[in-house]
This record gives structure tokens, C-alpha cells and sequence, in this order.
């Protein structure tokens, strides 16, 4: 399978994940929304050496993929896949940063490693409670939840021919390659310059589709805002989640609990 | 609107880029008539279809639907009354679900969302895609995706059917399908089409496009027997019309082979 059709049926299979009957998947799209925002403001605000007091966490997404039977395996690999430019974002910390922060049975550790981790950790977090998300929500939840918070219609329009036209647009590159491909046997073809004047057709074939796209929907109608029937119920449940949740963060972000964890088990083993 | 008539007269285009797309298309059409456009590639077929409700607008001549000419202030209206289904459902059906996609037209018109959701079982049964109600649209087969584009348009309840190329694409079965819908619907119908047996079982009347020129107007019979005509067309007769390529027997009249579909 080419890159591309393995990017494609994560995408799909994320989708299908999300059409899964759970108590998280009857949640209202814009408590989890909402509660995932506030998750990463909390993540990101953070001090810049600060590893352990982020564990805590991971507890959200863990429930949340656990409640919502998304395969903690699969949203792993895909982290994995995206994992190196976090791991580039970082990388030379531990040259730029050699003060000693701590000592662990006799080994220094600087603080360029600390910080390293902390951007780990960090990404782990963020990109991995938004698949989770959108594997419990369907990115059309996400994009419902957005318009109803009034982000602004031109934006959710966007979102949504995207990931509808993502898929053909997908195909389309595939069968260019397979082209290619079939007359380049076995080479590299003709080095670099055919994927440029590719690029370079795709994109004159995407405005062509996006054209006609448009016409289509002139013809019914369109006048600048997508409509849709479907209403959303925002519940009591909801706001428990919501509630419950953001308190359960700002908690978090307030308290150190692995500290306090720690002195809690050292004074009782004394 | 009491008459759901279309009536072209002179009418020109020319693209942008200076390319004349068409040139002195005059022709009417009556209520409830279904009408078959035929002609070669880059004839002009997809262009004149454009001019019916209005994505194009003439260089030269008019275009008048139920007596309503096409022009910017009365668009609204006419692409109501002329539904218009594209070649590649893919760019008809842009919504993330079917239901969605199917509901776009009626929520645009301003309908109630009780009625948005009657008018798109409606449609969508009407279709016999019922059943891919929930589906999203990437995840349809060819002939689905043909079904439901079509009930996108059924679902604003147009006078007319304009059609680009409807049976382009679909296996044997979908497009045998496709055909006995088409038959069924009363809609004045419209039908570009290099599918020339569709044509044949369809429409009492073809018009043939050459060039961007309307070079016939005539009824199927008699443009499907022109061979002259056909050949400077970039055509041959519809294959039914045609003698049999085992056996070697003579064709059918077109009349008996709509009567035992």
C-alpha cells in the first residue's frame, strides 16, 4: 500500500471508530470539545522543565479511549507516525542545555533532557487526546461542535469539504502515481521533476473539482452557509463531564499530586 | 410556475479563453417531454446544459425556463425549477452523509427541518438508497453514488431534470436501473448522453450538437436511421439499431424494444 491509501484508512478507520454507540460517543461533540481544550491549555501552560507533574494527565485520554473502545494501540501507531517532528522540535536541547537538574543513583541528568522530555510527554498528550477525540466525537461532530460555538462559518465549511473531498483527492494522487509508476519501471523515473509538474496537476485538477463543486451547489441553493438538520442536546450529563473534568485539570495544573502522592506514601512508610 | 417549458433561442457562448462553445442553438421544449442530447466529445452538450439554469450566462441569444428568463435576479427560481444532475456524483455530493447531502437543497429553500427530514425519505426512497441513509458519501459504490445524486435533486422537488452523461460509468445492472427511474419520473427531462441506447429507450426526441451547433432536431426514429447524419456527428446508430454482431439479424425498431423492457 502506498503512503497515501495508509493515510487514507487511518482517517477511515478513525471515522468508523467514531460511529461506535458508547456513554463517551452520546456525549454532546461540544463538552468534549470544550473539556479537550481546556486539557491542552492546562498541557501546554506548564513550566518548561516540568516532566512529573504532567502525568497525571494522561488519565483523561485513557479514560476516554477505555469508555469509548478506541484500540489504544492504534491511536499509538499513528502517535508514532507523527512522533518525529516532536522528536526533531527537541532534539538539541540536551547539547544547548548541560546545567545538572538531578541526580538519579549517582547519574547527572541536565536540564536539556528534562526539557527534551517535557516536549515528549507534551506532544504524547495533546496530539493523543485529540485522535482519541476525533475517534469518539467523528470529525463532523468536531465540526458541529465548532459551528455551534461560533467559530466562524467560513472556517467549519473549510473543515468539512476537507474531509469529505480528502478522500478523492487522495485516490486521485494515488492513480498519478500509479501512472508514473507503471512507466517508470522500476527506476526512479525521471528523478524529482515528475512529482513537481504532479503536484502541479493535482492542483490544477483540484480547482477544476472545487469548480465544479461549487456549481453543484449553487444549483441547490448555496449561499455562502452550510446548513445542517442534525440539532445537539447539551445535557446534564454533559455538563457533569465538563464540569467535572475541567475541575479535575485546573486541580492538576494547581497542586502538584505526584508530589504530594509521594510525601502521602514516604510519611505513611515512616 | 404552470408551464414547465424551456425555450432557447440564438443562443451563443464563448469561453474566456475565446473558445466558441455554441453557436445559434434555438430549440423548445414542451411540458413533461424528455429529450436526448447526443454529439461527440467537445460537441457542446455539457456547455448547453450549463445555460439551463443558469452556471453559464449567453454571450449572445436567451434562454427562457417556464417562461422566465435566465437571468441573475431570477437564478433563485430557475434553479429550483430546474434540477440539474452532474456527470461525477462526487461533485454533487459534497455533505458528510448521505441524509445530510440529500437535506442541503430543501434547508437552503428555507424549509422546516420536519420537513426538510420527510422530503429526504422521500427522495431517497424514491431512488430505492433508503438504506445508505447514515452512510457518508466516500463510502458509496458508482451506482449508489448516481442514486443518491439524483435524490439530491428530487429532493427540491424540480419541474425539470437536466442530466449530463447519467449512465456514464455504471455496471449493467445500475445502469438498467438507472434507465427504468429515469422512465418512471414526469419531469420534462433533459439528457446529454453518448449512451445512445439509453437515448433511444428514453426520449421521443434527440437533439444532435456538432461543433456547438445544433445540426438536428428531429425525433429518435429518425435521427438514429440517418447514418449520414450520425457519421458527420461523430456517431453511429445506438447498438439495439444496429444488426447483430453474431447472428447477423436486423434491428429492432426502437418502439418494440421499449415495449419489453
Amino acid at each position: 500500500m502506498s503512503a497515501i491509501a495508509t493515510g487514507l484508512s487511518t482517517l477511515d478507520r478513525l471515522d468508523r471508530l467514531a460511529q461506535q454507540d458508547t456513554a463517551i460517543h452520546r456525549l454532546d461533540p461540544r463538552a468534549k470539545v470544550l473539556t479537550t481544550l481546556v486539557f491542552i491549555v492546562c498541557v501546554v501552560s506548564f513550566g518548561k522543565y516540568d516532566v512529573i507533574q504532567l502525568l497525571p494527565f494522561l488519565v483523561y485520554p485513557v479514560v476516554l479511549a477505555a469508555g469509548g473502545r478506541v484500540p489504544l494501540g492504534f491511536v499509538a501507531r499513528i502517535l508514532l507516525v507523527v512522533s518525529p517532528f516532536a522528536l526533531f522540535v527537541g532534539v538539541f536541547n540536551p547539547f544547548l542545555d548541560r546545567q545538572v537538574v538531578a541526580e538519579i543513583g549517582g547519574l547527572q541528568i541536565s536540564g536539556g533532557w528534562v526539557s527534551y522530555a517535557s516536549i515528549i510527554l507534551r506532544f504524547l498528550l495533546t496530539a493523543g487526546v485529540a485522535l482519541v477525540l476525533t475517534a469518539t466525537t467523528s470529525f463532523i461532530g468536531i465540526c458541529l461542535a465548532l459551528e455551534k460555538l461560533r467559530v466562524p462559518d467560513v472556517l467549519v465549511t473549510q473543515l468539512l469539504l476537507l474531509f469529505r473531498y480528502i478522500f478523492v483527492l487522495g485516490d486521485e494522487a494515488q492513480r498519478l502515481g500509479q501512472a508514473r509508476r507503471l512507466r517508470s519501471f522500476g527506476h526512479r523515473g525521471m528523478g524529482l521533476r515528475p512529482y513537481g509538474l504532479m503536484l502541479g496537476q493535482l492542483l490544477l485538477r483540484s480547482f477544476a473539482r472545487a469548480q465544479r463543486v461549487y456549481e453543484a451547489m449553487l444549483c441547490r441553493g448555496f449561499d455562502g452557509r452550510i446548513r445542517m438538520a442534525r440539532t445537539l442536546h447539551f445535557g446534564r450529563a454533559d455538563l457533569l463531564f465538563t464540569l467535572g473534568w475541567t475541575a479535575l485539570f485546573v486541580a492538576f495544573r494547581l497542586v502538584d499530586v505526584p508530589l504530594l502522592l509521594g510525601r502521602l506514601t514516604t510519611g505513611m512508610g515512616q | 410556475m404552470s408551464h414547465h417549458t424551456i425555450s432557447v433561442v440564438d443562443l451563443g457562448f464563448v469561453y474566456p479563453d475565446g473558445t466558441r462553445a455554441l453557436e445559434d442553438v434555438s430549440f423548445e421544449v414542451g411540458h413533461g417531454e424528455a429529450i436526448a442530447v447526443v454529439g461527440a466529445n467537445g460537441a457542446g452538450k455539457s456547455t448547453l446544459l450549463m445555460h439551463l439554469n443558469g452556471l453559464l450566462s449567453p454571450t449572445q441569444g436567451t434562454v427562457h425556463i417556464g417562461g422566465l428568463p435566465v437571468i441573475k435576479s431570477t437564478l433563485p427560481e430557475i434553479r429550483r425549477t430546474v434540477g440539474m444532475i452532474f456527470q461525477d456524483s462526487d461533485d454533487q455530493l459534497f455533505m458528510p452523509t448521505v441524509a445530510e447531502d440529500v437535506g442541503f437543497g430543501p434547508l437552503n429553500l428555507g424549509l422546516p427541518p420536519e420537513d426538510v427530514a420527510a422530503r429526504v425519505d422521500e427522495a431517497l426512497g424514491r431512488v430505492g438508497a433508503a438504506h445508505l441513509k447514515e452512510r457518508p458519501p466516500y463510502r458509496l459504490s458508482g451506482g449508489e453514488k448516481r442514486a443518491v445524486a439524483i435524490a439530491t435533486v428530487l429532493a427540491m422537488e424540480p419541474n425539470m431534470l437536466v442530466m449530463d452523461e447519467p449512465s456514464s460509468g455504471l455496471d449493467p445492472q445500475a445502469r438498467r436501473r438507472l434507465i427504468g427511474l429515469l422512465a418512471s419520473f414526469e419531469h420534462t427531462r433533459i439528457i446529454a448522453t453518448h449512451d445512445l441506447d439509453m437515448a433511444a429507450e428514453l426520449c421521443e426526441r434527440v437533439l444532435v450538437m456538432s461543433g456547438g451547433r445544433l445540426v438536428a432536431d428531429a425525433s429518435v426514429r429518425d435521427v438514429f436511421t440517418d447514418d449520414e447524419l450520425l457519421a458527420a456527428s461523430g456517431l453511429e446508430r445506438p447498438l439495439g439499431m444496429q444488426a447483430c454482431p453474431v447472428c447477423g439479424a436486423a434491428e429492432a425498431a426502437p418502439a418494440d424494444r421499449a415495449g419489453d423492457r
